[in-house]
């Protein structure tokens, strides 16, 4: 049972589904660090991205790794857009107004995709997507391979905005005192939209990592979601690196306990992490002391 | 010297690397005005926080009438009499200000309209009867400070902890208030207060203690207190002293 | 007694429905707005008048209705009987959700989210739990007579409905003129001033939670007897937690008619929908959270709110005709 030829790969598909979930939660994570909201919307937003490539595969025949970079352009906009116009302007800074705003985001966009789509399930067939790489006794499938590696290059991207343009730096500021941002001349504003825009970019490229191996529908995308919430709240909301880390350990614990313990068993073993983190220590493991 | 109605014992709170009150004592005489005076960041805050419940002490005990009531919770302080103001202001912003004064009322009355009636008096004694239908959030900055003070007081407190409670008040909102602090003494309560307003520490309180860096620097009347050259240079930086001494200005 | 008057007059007034009309229609549009204003009138309690706001109320409702169904199915108890140990069990649920949400501090996003968490937990187990039926559900067996709190016809259900509505609403009028209830709106505005003030504020929200989730299971046990069908995702479901909070803050968080003004608005509106663009599924929802984007954007006070500021504008203009000393 406990043999290295099935842990062993057992673990690296852990890995690699956990990498994209760290991705969407990483979106969930920069979100909260700097607006210091929790994105309920966030689960909707990742399901219109899904929907997006998979048109884009169908419809105009582009692989989803190249619709990636138009994608994460067009939710980068809607996520600036829904940020500056509604978000922003409709919740009046109040937090309690802000929570049901991006509760109402959430149902609005769900239920249209599922009046435009209807609840049947879809799924792409890419010529490349049961291809496999042998690593040792390991076969590891090839969209998997490539998401681990986009998601590494993305945090490393995303890291490097953040140190050294001028953007990311003032994201950082508002982040960390956004009186003393807003008195340096940075329009808080902006950043808000900037970042909430990132946080749907991550969400867009998660979902074109997504959709070679996974289905698609209106609800597809709160099953990920709540688990990039149990990852942000393990990890630590607002930190980076925990979200990463936490990711990749989620990724792990969900691959092993598919393994022995079947799948509904193992949703709610995340949900009880989840609730149980939230009671014990919402700060998370690397976030800062509540 | 009678029996202290607050003590504080040694009581020290560490915040990660940053030790924000070090081994801090005093005594608090009943009926007195005690004052806590000291430069921004000295712990004064931090060290109400603590005697008021909403922080527990890292190290050291705070006893009321011999009663050990470290780490008990502010609820549970106010029933015994001891109630904080906040330094800024926390009205119950939706609510009237009748309704805000009678939350404070309500601790030892359950029916509604007895807590509104007393919430009335209360109004009378702290000047705020033509604001009683007003919301909370209406009122100016003055008005709020009297608010927070009148909702303290509908607790009927044994002990009353200000916390700045005339920061931010022009001169004759200062000088309205002052009398009104001193009625609440008037009515036997006991005030310990934080405050860096100077003339009213000096025409109010009976005992001050200077907070600095955390520590207790030097407690005593407010006369000696003030001349204090350490407690100048703890304000003004060092060697302001000698500089106002050399002016004659300063004893000690 | 003044205070019950107009609840008096609004009760009586739904109640003289069915004697002026006969229509199957109305009734069951009726019955299900008093459905969701009974449980958004749980809602409103924790959220509107204490500002915790749950995104899990079906935890309560659904409790409810698994309760009684369970009971009267698989242990043959009096339907009557099963209302009640199903309102209790609700009312549990919220202790033990309350207990460990507050107990741990969480508030604001943080428990909406644990209140989300336990909700779908809830479902997940319901919906592979042999007790439950798992993926089947649990169908109480037609049985018309009043004993089993079955009725032939729509009306006897409307009454009880609007009985456990009436209640609601006295309830929520005791409660507004208890220390209680003034107790609860100080810890919305300021927890912290509250504490200093003597607010034992961790039971003051738990007591809010534990007769919220009863208010709430008292809707699920309805249900089930209405519909006599209850499955994981319409007892669980993220359908009634949504009903929940959207009738109260449509219709005026923190008010004593709001969720019931609330209801019938969303429910119109639903119906509304229903006439002009046909039954797509979701259709209704996306309505839904527009609306709730725009109450919350233009008037977060809801209806009610936006009434009492037209009546406060009225009254100004009134009391400054010529005439009239103002002032």
């Amino acid at each position: 049972m406990l043999s290295p030829a099935i842990l062993v790969p057992a673990v690296f598909n852990g890995l690699m589904t956990g990498a994209v979930y760290a991705l969407i939660a990483l979106g969930l994570t920069l979100i909260y660090g700097v607006l210091h909201i929790i994105n309920f919307a966030h689960g909707a937003l990742l399901t219109a991205a899904m929907f997006a490539a998979f048109f884009a595969y169908k419809l105009l025949g582009l692989d989803p790794y190249l619709a990636a970079v138009p994608l994460t352009v067009l939710f980068f906009g809607l996520g600036y857009a829904l940020q500056r116009f509604v978000i922003g302007l409709a919740g009046h800074g109040d937090d309690r107004n802000i929570l049901l705003i991006t509760l109402g985001l959430a149902i609005v966009i769900e239920n249209a995709l599922l009046v435009a789509f209807r609840a049947d399930t879809r799924t792409i067939n890419l010529p490349y997507a049961f291809d496999v790489i042998e690593i040792g006794t390991a076969f590891l499938a090839v969209p998997r391979v490539i998401a681990f590696a986009v998601v590494i290059l993305v945090a490393l991207a995303l890291w490097l905005f953040m140190r050294w343009t001028d953007t990311g730096k003032a994201i950082r500021a508002v982040a960390k005192e956004k009186l003393g941002a807003e008195l340096s001349g940075i329009d808080v504003g902006h950043i808000y939209a900037v970042t909430f825009g990132l946080g749907t970019a991550c969400v867009a490229v998660a979902a074109c990592l997504l959709i070679p191996t996974y289905y698609v529908n209106p609800t597809a995308g709160n099953a990920f979601v709540l688990i990039a919430f149990t990852i942000v709240v393990l990890g630590g909301m607002g930190s980076v690196v925990g979200a990463l880390v936490s990711g990749l350990f989620v990724g792990v614990v969900e691959s092993l306990s598919g393994l022995y313990l079947g799948e509904s068993l193992g949703q709610i073993g995340i949900f009880v992490m989840f609730i149980l983190v939230l009671l014990f220590r919402p700060s998370g493991l690397f976030g800062e002391r509540a | 010297m009678a029996e202290p109605l607050l003590r504080v014992d040694g009581v020290s709170k560490r915040f990660g690397g940053l030790l924000a009150v070090d081994n801090v004592s005093l005594d608090v005489q009943s009926g007195r005005i005690t004052a806590l005076i000291g430069p921004n960041g000295a712990g004064k805050t931090t060290l109400f926080a603590m005697i008021s419940g909403f922080l527990t002490p890292s190290m050291g005990r705070i006893y009321h009438r011999g009663d050990d009531i470290t780490g008990v919770p502010p609820y549970r302080l106010a029933r015994r009499g001891i109630t904080r103001t906040f330094q800024i202001v926390r009205p119950f912003a939706g609510l009237t200000v009748h309704e805000n004064i009678a939350i404070g009322a309500h601790l030892s009355r359950r029916s509604r309209a007895a807590a509104r009636d007393a919430a009335a008096q209360i109004a009378q004694l702290v000047g705020l009867v033509e604001m009683l239908d007003k919301p909370a959030a209406s009122l100016t900055v003055a008005g709020r400070k009297r608010l927070e003070l009148a909702r303290a007081l509908a607790t009927e407190p044994a002990v009353l902890l200000l916390d700045e409670v005339l920061a931010g008040l022009n001169p004759t909102e200062l000088a309205a208030m002052v009398p009104t602090i001193r009625a609440v003494t008037d009515r036997g309560i006991t005030i310990v207060m934080i405050e860096h307003v100077m003339q009213a520490v000096m025409s109010l309180a009976q005992y001050v203690y200077v907070l600095a860096e955390g520590h207790i620097l030097t407690e005593g009347s407010p006369q000696e207190v003030v001349g204090d050259a350490r407690v100048i240079e703890a304000y003004l930086g060092r060697g302001a002293a000698a500089r106002l001494n050399a002016v004659g200005a300063v004893h000690g | 007694m003044r205070a019950l008057a107009p609840i008096a007059v609004v009760v009586a007034l739904l109640a003289a429905v069915p004697l002026v009309t006969a229509s199957n229609l109305v009734l069951n549009f009726l019955v299900v707005a008093l459905l969701t204003a009974l449980v958004g009138q749980g809602w409103n309690l924790l959220g509107g008048y204490g500002g915790q706001y749950s995104f899990g109320h079906a935890a309560f409702f659904g409790t409810g209705a698994y309760a009684t169904a369970i009971l009267q199915v698989r242990y043959g108890v009096n339907a009557w009987l099963g209302f009640a140990v199903g309102i209790a069990a609700g009312a549990a649920v919220g202790a033990i959700i309350g207990a460990l949400s507050f107990r741990s501090g969480l508030k604001g996003s943080y428990f909406a989210l644990v209140t989300l968490a336990f909700a779908e937990v809830l479902r997940i187990i319901a919906s592979v739990a042999p007790i439950t039926g798992a993926g089947v559900g649990t169908l109480i067996k037609l049985d018309l007579r009043p004993e089993a709190l079955q009725f032939q016809s729509r009306v006897p259900f409307y009454w009880i409905i609007l009985g456990l509505v009436a209640v609601s609403l006295v309830i929520m009028r005791m409660i507004e003129d208890s220390r209680f209830g003034a107790y609860l709106l100080a810890l919305r505005e300021n927890e912290d001033a509250a504490k200093a003030l003597g607010v034992n504020t961790t039971l003051i929200k738990l007591g809010a939670m534990t007769v919220s989730a009863a208010i709430a299971a008292a809707g699920g046990c309805f249900y089930a007897q209405y519909f006599l069908f209850v499955d994981a995702g319409i007892a669980y479901g993220s359908w009634i937690s949504i009903a929940a909070l959207l009738a109260p803050i449509v219709g005026g968080a923190g008010t004593v008619f709001g969720p019931l003004l609330g209801a019938l608005v969303v429910k119109t509106l639903g119906e509304a929908t229903k006439l002009v663009a046909g039954d797509a599924p979701g259709l209704d929802l996306v309505i839904y959270g527009c609306v709730l984007i725009l109450i919350v954007a233009f008037a977060p006070s809801g209806i009610a709110g936006l009434l009492r500021g037209a009546f406060q504008r009225f009254a100004a203009v009134k009391s400054l005709r010529p005439g009239q000393p103002h002032g």
